[in-house]
Protein backbone atom coordinates (compact mmCIF):
# COMPACT_ATOMS: atom_id res chain seq x y z
CA UNK A 1 0.00 0.00 0.00
CA UNK A 2 1.33 3.12 -0.96
CA UNK A 3 1.20 5.81 1.97
CA UNK A 4 -0.80 9.04 2.09
CA UNK A 5 -0.25 12.08 0.33
CA UNK A 6 -1.70 15.10 0.03
CA UNK A 7 -2.80 13.91 -3.31
CA UNK A 8 -5.24 11.47 -2.04
CA UNK A 9 -7.21 14.14 0.32
CA UNK A 10 -7.27 16.42 -2.77
CA UNK A 11 -9.05 13.96 -4.53
CA UNK A 12 -11.25 12.55 -2.25
CA UNK A 13 -12.34 16.60 -1.67
CA UNK A 14 -12.89 16.79 -5.29
CA UNK A 15 -15.06 13.94 -4.96
CA UNK A 16 -17.51 15.37 -2.43
CA UNK A 17 -17.27 18.96 -4.43
CA UNK A 18 -18.86 17.08 -7.37
CA UNK A 19 -21.43 15.21 -4.95
CA UNK A 20 -22.27 18.06 -3.67
CA UNK A 21 -22.67 20.02 -6.96
CA UNK A 22 -24.63 17.11 -8.21
CA UNK A 23 -26.95 17.65 -4.99
CA UNK A 24 -27.48 21.14 -5.80
CA UNK A 25 -28.17 20.91 -9.36
CA UNK A 26 -30.65 17.90 -9.75
CA UNK A 27 -32.79 17.83 -6.22
CA UNK A 28 -36.18 19.39 -5.84
CA UNK A 29 -35.87 19.64 -1.98
CA UNK A 30 -35.03 22.89 -0.71
CA UNK A 31 -33.67 21.13 2.13
CA UNK A 32 -31.20 18.82 0.90
CA UNK A 33 -29.99 21.32 -1.43
CA UNK A 34 -28.95 23.49 1.49
CA UNK A 35 -27.53 19.94 2.84
CA UNK A 36 -25.37 19.34 -0.48
CA UNK A 37 -24.02 23.20 0.09
CA UNK A 38 -23.06 21.97 3.12
CA UNK A 39 -21.21 18.97 1.81
CA UNK A 40 -19.53 21.73 -0.59
CA UNK A 41 -18.07 23.79 2.06
CA UNK A 42 -16.79 20.28 3.97
CA UNK A 43 -14.73 19.26 0.61
CA UNK A 44 -13.27 23.27 0.61
CA UNK A 45 -12.55 22.56 4.45
CA UNK A 46 -10.64 19.30 3.92
CA UNK A 47 -8.86 21.23 1.16
CA UNK A 48 -7.52 24.13 3.22
CA UNK A 49 -6.21 21.62 5.73
CA UNK A 50 -4.42 19.38 3.66
CA UNK A 51 -2.43 22.40 2.19
CA UNK A 52 -2.02 23.84 5.62
CA UNK A 53 -0.63 20.33 6.54
CA UNK A 54 1.16 20.16 3.52
CA UNK A 55 3.04 23.14 3.94
CA UNK A 56 2.88 23.12 7.66
CA UNK A 57 1.38 26.63 7.74
CA UNK A 58 -1.07 27.56 10.43
CA UNK A 59 -3.23 30.05 8.28
CA UNK A 60 -5.04 27.45 6.33
CA UNK A 61 -6.80 26.14 9.51
CA UNK A 62 -7.50 29.82 10.43
CA UNK A 63 -9.45 30.03 6.98
CA UNK A 64 -11.19 26.62 7.76
CA UNK A 65 -12.40 28.52 10.39
CA UNK A 66 -14.11 31.22 8.90
CA UNK A 67 -15.47 28.79 6.33
CA UNK A 68 -17.00 27.14 9.12
CA UNK A 69 -18.40 30.62 10.39
CA UNK A 70 -19.62 31.33 7.12
CA UNK A 71 -21.56 28.18 7.10
CA UNK A 72 -23.07 28.48 9.98
CA UNK A 73 -24.27 32.09 8.97
CA UNK A 74 -25.78 30.62 5.24
CA UNK A 75 -27.74 27.84 7.50
CA UNK A 76 -29.41 30.18 9.80
CA UNK A 77 -30.47 32.51 7.14
CA UNK A 78 -31.25 29.64 4.52
CA UNK A 79 -32.90 28.14 6.92
CA UNK A 80 -35.21 31.11 8.08
CA UNK A 81 -36.31 32.03 4.60
CA UNK A 82 -37.02 28.16 4.03
CA UNK A 83 -39.86 28.70 7.13
CA UNK A 84 -40.98 31.77 5.71
CA UNK A 85 -41.15 30.24 2.39
CA UNK A 86 -43.30 27.36 3.42
CA UNK A 87 -45.65 29.48 5.42
CA UNK A 88 -46.48 31.54 2.66
CA UNK A 89 -46.62 29.17 -0.25
CA UNK A 90 -46.82 25.74 1.30
CA UNK A 91 -44.01 23.96 -0.39
CA UNK A 92 -40.80 23.09 -0.07
CA UNK A 93 -39.73 22.05 -3.82
CA UNK A 94 -37.45 23.94 -5.45
CA UNK A 95 -39.24 24.57 -9.07
CA UNK A 96 -42.71 25.16 -7.64
CA UNK A 97 -41.47 28.60 -6.06
CA UNK A 98 -41.61 30.46 -9.52
CA UNK A 99 -43.32 33.97 -7.82
CA UNK A 100 -40.19 35.96 -10.58
CA UNK A 101 -41.32 34.12 -13.36
CA UNK A 102 -42.43 36.00 -16.41
CA UNK B 1 0.25 1.72 8.06
CA UNK B 2 -2.65 2.65 10.82
CA UNK B 3 -2.76 5.85 8.78
CA UNK B 4 -3.31 4.38 5.61
CA UNK B 5 -6.43 2.13 6.75
CA UNK B 6 -8.07 5.00 8.75
CA UNK B 7 -8.26 7.34 5.94
CA UNK B 8 -9.68 4.65 3.24
CA UNK B 9 -11.93 3.98 6.29
CA UNK B 10 -13.04 7.75 6.81
CA UNK B 11 -13.04 8.06 3.40
CA UNK B 12 -16.26 5.97 2.55
CA UNK B 13 -17.68 7.15 5.27
CA UNK B 14 -17.36 10.72 3.28
CA UNK B 15 -18.07 9.76 -0.06
CA UNK B 16 -20.52 7.32 1.08
CA UNK B 17 -22.46 9.02 3.24
CA UNK B 18 -22.25 12.31 0.66
CA UNK B 19 -24.23 9.60 -2.19
CA UNK B 20 -26.60 8.74 0.72
CA UNK B 21 -27.25 12.22 1.26
CA UNK B 22 -28.19 13.46 -2.15
CA UNK B 23 -30.16 10.49 -3.30
CA UNK B 24 -32.45 9.57 -0.24
CA UNK B 25 -35.84 10.44 -0.97
CA UNK B 26 -36.82 11.28 2.98
CA UNK B 27 -34.95 14.42 4.10
CA UNK B 28 -34.45 12.75 7.78
CA UNK B 29 -32.26 10.02 5.91
CA UNK B 30 -30.49 12.85 4.57
CA UNK B 31 -29.76 14.47 7.80
CA UNK B 32 -28.41 11.86 8.91
CA UNK B 33 -26.34 10.27 6.26
CA UNK B 34 -25.05 13.58 6.74
CA UNK B 35 -24.41 13.44 9.72
CA UNK B 36 -22.07 10.09 9.18
CA UNK B 37 -20.48 12.12 6.52
CA UNK B 38 -19.14 15.31 8.25
CA UNK B 39 -17.89 12.33 11.09
CA UNK B 40 -16.03 10.83 8.27
CA UNK B 41 -14.48 14.47 7.86
CA UNK B 42 -13.83 15.17 11.15
CA UNK B 43 -11.86 12.59 11.08
CA UNK B 44 -10.05 13.24 8.91
CA UNK B 45 -8.80 16.71 10.05
CA UNK B 46 -7.39 14.42 13.11
CA UNK B 47 -5.67 12.56 10.47
CA UNK B 48 -4.05 16.42 9.32
CA UNK B 49 -3.25 16.96 13.12
CA UNK B 50 -5.89 19.72 13.16
CA UNK B 51 -7.11 18.76 16.74
CA UNK B 52 -8.63 22.03 17.69
CA UNK B 53 -10.84 21.69 13.92
CA UNK B 54 -11.66 18.37 14.99
CA UNK B 55 -13.73 19.47 18.06
CA UNK B 56 -15.11 22.10 16.43
CA UNK B 57 -16.40 20.18 13.40
CA UNK B 58 -17.68 17.41 15.81
CA UNK B 59 -19.67 20.85 17.98
CA UNK B 60 -20.45 22.82 15.84
CA UNK B 61 -21.40 21.67 12.49
CA UNK B 62 -22.44 17.82 13.91
CA UNK B 63 -24.02 19.28 17.25
CA UNK B 64 -25.46 22.82 16.06
CA UNK B 65 -26.09 22.80 12.33
CA UNK B 66 -27.38 19.32 11.90
CA UNK B 67 -29.50 20.08 14.82
CA UNK B 68 -30.67 22.85 13.54
CA UNK B 69 -31.49 20.96 10.15
CA UNK B 70 -34.14 18.39 11.91
CA UNK B 71 -35.44 20.78 13.72
CA UNK B 72 -36.40 22.39 10.59
CA UNK B 73 -37.01 19.12 8.95
CA UNK B 74 -39.24 18.67 11.82
CA UNK B 75 -41.40 22.33 11.78
CA UNK B 76 -41.74 21.98 8.05
CA UNK B 77 -44.29 19.33 6.80
CA UNK B 78 -42.27 16.96 4.39
CA UNK B 79 -44.24 14.12 3.87
CA UNK B 80 -45.71 15.19 1.08
CA UNK B 81 -42.83 16.39 -0.65
CA UNK B 82 -40.86 12.98 0.13
CA UNK B 83 -44.01 11.66 -1.75
CA UNK B 84 -43.26 13.57 -5.20
CA UNK B 85 -40.69 13.19 -7.41
CA UNK B 86 -37.26 13.86 -6.04
CA UNK B 87 -34.89 15.26 -9.37
CA UNK B 88 -35.98 17.81 -11.39
CA UNK B 89 -34.86 16.83 -14.85
CA UNK B 90 -31.25 18.51 -14.97
CA UNK B 91 -28.91 15.88 -15.23
CA UNK B 92 -27.04 16.75 -18.67
CA UNK B 93 -26.34 19.92 -16.75
CA UNK B 94 -24.93 18.26 -13.41
CA UNK B 95 -22.76 15.61 -16.01
CA UNK B 96 -21.40 18.42 -17.71
CA UNK B 97 -20.38 20.03 -14.72
CA UNK B 98 -19.22 16.81 -13.20
CA UNK B 99 -17.26 16.36 -16.49
CA UNK B 100 -15.46 20.15 -16.92
CA UNK B 101 -14.21 20.12 -13.06
CA UNK B 102 -13.04 16.98 -13.30
CA UNK B 103 -11.31 17.33 -16.58
CA UNK B 104 -9.77 20.55 -15.07
CA UNK B 105 -8.98 19.25 -11.70
CA UNK B 106 -7.07 15.91 -13.46
CA UNK B 107 -5.34 18.29 -15.62
CA UNK B 108 -4.22 20.25 -12.78
CA UNK B 109 -2.84 17.13 -10.98
CA UNK B 110 -0.96 16.24 -13.92
CA UNK B 111 0.62 19.37 -14.17
CA UNK B 112 1.63 19.86 -10.50
CA UNK B 113 2.42 16.35 -9.72
CA UNK B 114 6.10 17.21 -9.18
CA UNK B 115 4.88 19.41 -6.72
CA UNK B 116 3.02 16.93 -4.23
CA UNK B 117 6.13 14.24 -4.20
CA UNK B 118 7.21 15.59 -0.98
CA UNK B 119 4.35 15.14 0.78
CA UNK B 120 5.07 12.57 3.45
CA UNK B 121 1.81 13.18 5.37
CA UNK B 122 3.44 12.28 8.43
CA UNK B 123 6.13 14.28 8.71
CA UNK B 124 4.13 17.04 10.80
CA UNK B 125 4.80 16.20 14.53
CA UNK B 126 8.43 17.19 14.09
CA UNK B 127 7.75 20.92 13.61
CA UNK B 128 4.90 21.47 16.25
CA UNK B 129 6.56 23.01 19.34
CA UNK B 130 3.50 24.07 20.54
CA UNK B 131 0.07 22.73 21.12
CA UNK B 132 -2.54 22.90 17.41
CA UNK B 133 -4.96 24.79 19.32
CA UNK B 134 -2.24 27.36 21.07
CA UNK B 135 -0.80 27.79 17.09
CA UNK B 136 -4.90 28.88 16.34
CA UNK B 137 -4.91 31.40 19.00
CA UNK B 138 -1.83 33.23 18.49
CA UNK B 139 -2.58 33.80 14.56
CA UNK B 140 -6.04 34.00 14.82
CA UNK B 141 -6.32 36.94 17.71
CA UNK B 142 -3.04 38.91 16.20
CA UNK B 143 -2.68 38.21 12.42
CA UNK B 144 -6.17 37.71 11.89
CA UNK B 145 -8.00 39.99 14.51
CA UNK B 146 -9.85 42.21 12.02
CA UNK B 147 -11.43 39.29 10.02
CA UNK B 148 -12.48 37.67 13.04
CA UNK B 149 -14.16 40.78 14.74
CA UNK B 150 -15.79 40.85 10.90
CA UNK B 151 -16.94 37.38 11.33
CA UNK B 152 -18.84 38.12 14.86
CA UNK B 153 -20.68 41.06 12.81
CA UNK B 154 -21.73 38.68 10.21
CA UNK B 155 -22.79 36.50 12.81
CA UNK B 156 -25.07 39.15 14.52
CA UNK B 157 -26.38 40.17 11.59
CA UNK B 158 -27.51 36.31 10.39
CA UNK B 159 -28.66 36.16 14.48
CA UNK B 160 -30.99 38.87 13.44
CA UNK B 161 -31.97 37.90 10.14
CA UNK B 162 -33.14 34.74 10.48
CA UNK B 163 -35.45 35.77 13.82
CA UNK B 164 -36.78 38.49 11.29
CA UNK B 165 -37.48 35.91 8.87
CA UNK B 166 -39.12 33.36 11.24
CA UNK B 167 -41.44 36.03 12.40
CA UNK B 168 -44.93 35.72 11.57
CA UNK B 169 -45.58 39.52 10.27
CA UNK B 170 -42.86 40.58 8.77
Amino acid sequence: MHPITTVHYLVLSVALLLIGTIGVLTRRNIVIVLMSIELILNAVNINLIAFSHHLQNINGQIFAIFVITDAVAEAAVGLGILIALFRNKETVLADQIDLLRW
Amino acid sequence: MLDTIFFYLFALLVVGGGILTITRSSAVHSAICLIGSLVGVAGLYLLLHAEFLFAVQIVLYIGGIMVLFLFVIMLVNLDEAARERQFNGQWWLALACVVVVGLQIAWFMRKGAGAFKLAPAAAAAASAAKGNTEAIADALFSEYLLPFEIASVLLLVAVVGSVVMAKKRI
